[in-house]
């Protein structure tokens, strides 16, 4: 059975901690065989450097407007029925949800492609930044070439 | 013509503003040009995105009295 997608998906930002458990019941859905979930942590290193803390800055009505197009454009390019993401903004400590993806679909394949799909696309489109705080008490906004 | 500009980021920590209104004639890349002087932006050009009244635009976009400019440095979420 071909089924189209389900209008319940988004991409938001958030100022509180995202609350991953809520999200994946989200994404319970009957036709779903699959259900693909990417947590992305803040880690205690980066290019050597011991980080003790991250900021995220968004330029926020660009940032939902850019996230909800990638949903968009993954739920046309995958047959996939539900995708919901959701990034933090704010002061983050080691160990914190700083992003989430998470995507259900009939199949398996479908929906790892369709996570990753999205995952990258906000790591190169959306209008974050990431103001790295280091254990020496250094910080520095993180500008990829 | 009278401009908002908006900054992030790096931008805004070099500018030490948030924001500012600007009288400017001439093109979207003059305009970044001389408030990466005045601020003493060390991103060039090249490297930046604009972004016009929340959408991302391309350089060549005229810019209008009123608009809002956002120069965008490059990303860094996830």
């Amino acid at each position: 059975m071909n089924v189209a997608p389900v209008n319940t998906s988004f991409f938001r930002l958030n100022e509180r901690a995202i609350d991953v458990v809520s999200l994946r019941r989200l994404l319970e859905d009957a036709h779903c065989g699959a259900v693909v979930g990417f947590d992305g942590v803040v880690r205690d290193h980066h290019g050597g450097r011991a980080v003790a803390a991250l900021r995220y800055e968004a330029y926020a009505e660009l940032a939902e407007r850019e996230g909800e197009a990638i949903v968009v454009e993954a739920l046309a390019r995958f047959p996939v029925r539900r995708i919901v993401a959701e990034h933090r903004v704010g002061l983050l400590a080691v160990g914190t949800v700083a992003v989430f993806v998470g995507v259900a679909a009939a199949h398996r394949d479908a929906a790892f492609a369709a996570c990753r799909f999205v995952i990258d696309e906000i790591k190169s489109r959306v209008p974050i930044w990431k103001h790295e705080h280091y254990a020496d008490g250094a910080a520095s906004w993180i500008h990829p070439d | 013509m009278r401009l908002h500009l908006r900054y992030f980021a790096s931008l805004r920590e070099a500018a030490g503003l948030e924001s500012e209104v600007v009288e400017h004639l001439g093109d979207a890349v003059s305009l970044y040009e001389d408030r990466a002087r005045r601020h003493a932006f060390r991103l060039p050009c090249d490297r930046v995105r604009l972004a016009v009244n929340g959408a991302i635009v391309a350089w060549s976009q005229p810019l209008q009295d009123g608009d809002e400019v956002v120069f965008l440095p490059p990303v860094s979420g996830g």
